[in-house]
């Protein structure tokens, strides 16, 4: 009953927002989600007395071929499902005090969006989840399409393809696991145990690594990212970012190491290096992009190169930190993209080169974004480091040169960063900032939420390991021989 | 105790926390108060913890778990033994001191609640380095100092080149601490834990494997060189004088940039069991002392030839190390933390009077309008400077005593960037105290001494670097030499593991502090003669011609890095950027997507509606299928 709560509350709140008229859309969104975070919140509290089998849901849902409504929240779904329902009220809070047209569509769209990715992280299923995987795309498409920038059109469009070509591989993965499994069925437990040739498994890897790869996104398969973050709404861009993305790298973890691991054993090394490449590769790119929005998602690419590395590093300190990354860049990039709004709300512009001067002007927004940078720089005590050192501590257990290759991020990235606050904050007020109103009370709570994960998670992020440590010790189980 | 301990960083960050939310709410002035007496709390409960712990003892606190996962946990643990207290009681009482001189010398200044706040937490963040019982929490102050070093460098934002230097401060420390991650990951994953105690103690067990123990040292050293400013990773240090005077003091002389040294003697067991790296430690310190001396010697600005003098003298430090003489090492680090930060104060103090002039060719003639000024940072000079008796001399000497045991070259290159030394700091002097004030007569006129929250600092450090030789009395003076025997229990287990020869003989270590202190004296006259009595000022940049001109320019390294580092990166940046992955990468996927329709533009011509075509494809596709059967 929980589980179905869960799953269809932000659905039954799209309904409601739509319904309910432009006026209070913001705040009706807003109070939907916060319920769904406190059911959230008493799941954690179930979670942790009666475990993951609370959470339990099974039902036939066709026959032939047998698809059944599974659910289930162990504790990687748990993390996942925590981060997006926490995410989703601060994002849509981003949302107040700007003019929004059509304000209940956009809002009913952003629970919508919820509501899909709910379902992703809980889908125990192959083809519910992918289900959910597809419906995720339909409301952040309509989104971009609708509230974005100038360029919107043609870039929403390459971006909705670009990802589909990618789904339907996953697609055709499915049904060819479908093939394979002598139980003819989806179920994952199912998927997790039964037996294919290496050979099968090896193009099995590259349908669901495509799939996943175009969403996350690993180098090359980034080219569509840039230009959508930097076109959607800044809360559409939010959820691509925050969260989104996250359905790819959490996929890796929960359907493709397991599933094939011969497909990972013979096509792991490859994607590895795919993903430390794109780390220094996207890195490289930030130093000298000139709009804010475009850096953030270059950083973005480095940072979940990173994540991915990690998790095809094979082994748990790389693992938990795929884990511990996904949570803390979810909170720093929505954070990071909050601040581009503030600024260009009030400036009109993200190039860099015409922003400056900022620091003095609004002192409190400029501490917080400093915490914000400083999470994603990784610095100690922030919630960016954990991840990071267990990371790269996983890639250096992988393989040692890699680790040192990686490594360069932590340079790469104070650099870049460092650079963009200096040029967009520092420095005499440029002309573009004559005035510079301090942050509005939502947005102080945004990101006052924000500042405390960031040092919450960074100072005390065992929880979060304690949560997913029995799930991906399980999953290490399945996908190494 | 264990409470002690715990106060010892979190009353600093109790001070950082209060300045920092509730700054704006309290009185104006009260934050330099705050911080000041949070940091002189915590030196209290220092010095408590020293009355009590015997040297051989060592108060172990695990504050929580911090990362427990698969088979490694690592806490939040502190670690308080010999070594500590000398650096808890330089980075308290010394920090202590600049604090108050703050209080005097940012007065006015309109970042000044923000100024305490962020040295407040440098405090912490030193205070966690050099507690931290292993690698990660001591990468944690590392860090954190490196982001106050950040903040405070780049304190007057408005200012660009500052934020350049507090950047290029960040971005290199960073290049070092990559270097310090990486060793941590090689402990962690052939030791199974972090825990500074417990690989020094399985240090020798895996002595046999030397390439490793080498790999560890070399890439801790090189997170060493980072923060500590050695070659080649030096170059941010002079420019972080951009920063305010009390933190060149207190970060980029006394504590923050030793950081290295401590490092590396926190770890002796693991560097002694690394003969090459000791070696290439001692070669590294030798070049940068030598390096940075000579280009000190030709800086016109006050702050810039203290800078230099700190690389070269923590480059003395790392000779120490690389000699093997850890305990030498930390001598010279507090003794220098003494009269480097009273420079540095004093340096503030000529600043302060004349309103932010910081070229030594328009000062002169101030010893009698800035007298206690003067007067202590001639002490602290002499000091630096080796002068018999006072505590650079003692400090210098046990380390040129080991060098020349132990390889005579060493010796003479640090003998002689230390004749060096006297040369540059007294040229300085000189050039500032001396003769008449060569600035604008309105200047002149508003000269004035210091408040005493600004001298009183001055006057304590001044006792300290004259008297602070005391805790290290060579063996001629036939007393126990103090800092050796505290710090036995920390340095005594790679005592044993380092050949140590059996020491120079009494006469000889006479002979040769005499020699040294000549030759100080030797430089101090030199300089007499050429700035005051022939009162030679130094000559503009535009005249300087061939290798003066390189040591100005100091020798050119930092446009070395930009053209051979920094711009072709930015080139690659660009080009990957605007051409790669524009034009190429995403060109290929464009190109896929149009070949796709366009192949599904040709394939829909042949869904033309006549029947006679699909019989036709129908009948071609069953025998071409029947052949396959056939063939196969």
């Amino acid at each position: 009953m929980m589980t179905i709560l869960l799953l269809f509350l932000p659905l039954l709140a799209a309904l409601v927002v739509l319904l309910g008229g432009s006026k209070h859309a913001s705040s009706i969104a807003l109070g939907l989600a916060v319920a769904e975070l406190a059911v959230t919140a008493y799941a954690i509290n179930v979670f942790q007395t009666e475990g993951p089998e609370a959470f339990y849901v099974f039902h036939t849902w066709i026959d032939s071929p047998k698809v059944s409504f599974h659910l289930g929240l162990d504790g990687l779904s748990l993390v996942m499902v925590i981060l997006t329902n926490l995410l989703v009220p601060l994002i849509i809070l981003s949302g107040f005090n700007r003019t929004i047209p059509n304000a209940k569509g956009y809002f009913s769209l952003i629970l919508l969006m919820q509501f899909a990715l709910v379902g992703v992280f809980m889908a125990m299923d192959g083809l519910l989840y992918y289900i959910f995987w597809e419906v995720a795309l339909i409301p952040i498409y309509f989104i971009a399409l609708r509230w974005g920038g100038h360029n919107r059109v043609a870039i929403t469009l390459k971006f909705f393809i670009y990802t589909l070509a990618g789904s339907l591989l996953m697609l055709f993965g499915f049904i060819m696991l479908y093939w394979y499994n002598p139980e003819q069925s989806f179920d994952i437990r199912e998927l997790y145990t039964m037996v294919i040739s290496q050979e099968n498994q090896s193009w099995l890897f590259w349908m669901f690594f495509l799939a996943f790869a175009i969403k996350i996104p690993i180098v090359p398969f980034h080219t569509w990212q840039a230009d959508t973050y930097r076109e959607s709404p800044t809360q559409g861009t939010m959820l691509l970012s925050g969260i989104m993305l996250k359905m790819g790298i959490y996929s890796l973890i929960r359907w493709l190491l397991p599933v094939l691991p011969l497909g990972v054993a013979k096509w792991g090394q490859l994607a590895m290096i795919l993903c430390v490449i794109g780390i220094v590769y996207a890195s490289i790119i930030a130093l000298k992009q000139k709009n804010l929005k475009n850096l953030l998602a270059y950083s973005s690419v480095a940072h979940v190169g990173l994540i991915a590395a990690g998790i095809f590093a094979l082994n748990i300190q790389g693992l938990q930190g795929s884990v511990v990354q996904m949570f803390a860049h979810g909170v720093n990039v929505v954070g990071l993209f909050f601040c581009a709004d503030i600024i260009f709300n009030r400036t009109n512009t993200n190039e860099i080169s015409e922003l400056g001067g900022i620091r003095n002007l609004a002192p409190l927004f400029s501490t917080m974004f400093t915490i914000v940078v400083l999470g994603s720089i990784a610095l100690p005590l922030t919630n960016g480091f954990i991840g990071e050192f267990l990371l790269l501590y996983g890639v250096y257990e992988y393989n040692v040169w890699l680790s040192v290759f990686a490594g360069l991020t932590i340079i790469l990235g104070a650099a870049y960063m460092l650079r963009m606050f200096k040029k967009v904050m520092l420095g005499q007020p440029s002309s573009y900032v004559p005035e510079f109103p301090d942050l509005y009370w939502n947005e102080k709570i945004v990101l006052g939420v924000f500042v405390l994960i960031i040092f919450g998670m960074g100072i005390y992020p065992q929880p979060i390991f304690n949560l997913v440590e029995p799930v991906l010790q399980d999953i290490l189980s399945h996908s190494i021989l | 105790m264990t409470f002690l301990g715990l106060m010892i960083p979190l009353l600093p960050l109790l001070g950082f926390l209060v300045n920092g939310l509730l700054g704006k709410y309290l009185p104006k002035g009260s934050a330099g108060w705050i911080g000041s007496l949070s940091v002189l709390a915590s030196f209290v409960c220092v010095l408590l913890i020293f009355k009590d712990l015997q040297a051989e003892q060592a108060i172990s606190i695990d504050v929580f778990n911090w990362i427990a996962l698969g088979d490694f946990s690592i806490s939040f643990g502190l670690w308080i033994d010999a070594l500590t207290m000398i650096m808890l009681m330089v980075v308290t009482g010394v920090g202590f001191l600049i604090h108050l001189y703050s209080i005097g010398y940012m007065h006015g200044d309109e970042g000044f609640t923000r100024f305490f706040t962020y040295l407040n937490l440098f405090i912490f963040f030193m205070l966690l380095l050099v507690m931290g019982s292993n690698y990660l929490m001591m990468f944690i102050g590392w860090e954190g100092v490196g982001l106050c070093s950040y903040l405070l460098i780049g304190f007057w934002y408005k200012n660009e080149p500052f934020n350049d230097a507090a950047q290029k401060a960040f971005v290199m420390n960073r290049i070092g601490d990559l270097g310090f991650l990486l060793g941590m990951f090689f402990i962690l994953f052939h030791f199974g834990t972090l825990d500074i105690q417990t690989v020094e103690q399985l240090a020798p067990g895996l002595a046999s494997n030397g390439g490793l123990i080498m790999i560890i040292t070399l890439l801790l050293f090189i997170g060493a060189t980072g923060k500590s400013a050695q070659l080649p990773l030096y170059t941010w240090l002079p420019d972080a004088m951009a920063g305010p005077t009390p933190v060149s003091a207190l970060i980029h002389a006394a504590t923050m940039v030793t950081a290295g040294i401590y490092m590396i003697v926190r770890s002796n067991v693991l560097f002694a069991l690394a003969p090459d790296t000791l070696t290439i430690i001692l070669w590294v310190g030798v070049i940068t002392s030598l390096f940075a001396a000579i280009i000190g010697l030709k800086q016109n600005d006050i702050k810039k030839v203290l800078a230099y003098s700190t690389v070269s003298q923590l480059g003395l430090m790392f000779v120490a190390l690389g000699l093997g003489a850890f305990s030498s090492g930390i001598f010279h680090l507090v003794t220098h933390a003494f009269f480097k930060a009273l420079l540095f104060l004093g340096a503030g103090s000529v600043i302060h009077a004349l309103h932010g002039e910081q070229d030594i060719r328009k000062m002169g003639g101030l010893k009698k309008l800035i007298p206690i000024t003067y007067i202590t940072f001639i002490l602290a000079s002499l000091a630096i400077s080796g002068f018999p008796l006072l505590s650079g001399f003692f400090s210098k000497d046990e380390i040129l005593a080991h060098a020349f045991e132990q390889n005579k070259i060493v010796w003479i290159v640090v003998a002689v960037s230390s004749f060096l030394t006297a040369i540059y700091m007294f040229r300085l002097v000189f050039l500032t105290f001396f003769n008449n004030f060569r600035g604008s007569d309105e200047t002149r006129s508003h000269i004035h001494e210091s408040p005493w929250t600004m001298t009183f600092p001055l006057v304590v450090l001044c006792i300290l670097a004259v008297l602070g030789g005391l805790i290290g009395l060579p063996a001629i003076f036939h007393v126990s030499h103090w800092l050796n025997t505290y710090l036995a229990s920390v340095t005594e287990p790679s005592a044993a593991l380092i050949h140590h020869g059996d020491g120079i003989s009494h006469g000889l270590e006479i002979g040769l502090m005499c020699f040294a202190g000549l030759a100080a004296i030797v430089a101090i006259y030199l300089m007499y003669r050429k700035y005051v009595m022939q009162k030679a000022i130094p000559e503009s940049e535009e005249s300087q011609q061939g290798f003066i001109k390189a040591i100005a320019n100091k020798f050119y390294v930092d446009e070395f890095f930009e053209n051979a580092i920094v711009n072709p990166v930015f080139k690659l940046s660009e080009w990957f950027g605007t051409f790669f992955d524009k034009k190429i990468i995403d060109q290929i996927v464009n190109r896929t997507a149009t070949t796709i329709t366009s192949g599904g533009q040709a394939l829909r011509l042949s869904q033309g509606g006549n029947t006679g075509t699909y019989v036709l494809a129908m009948v071609i596709g069953i025998v071409v299928l029947f052949i396959i059967r056939l063939l196969i």
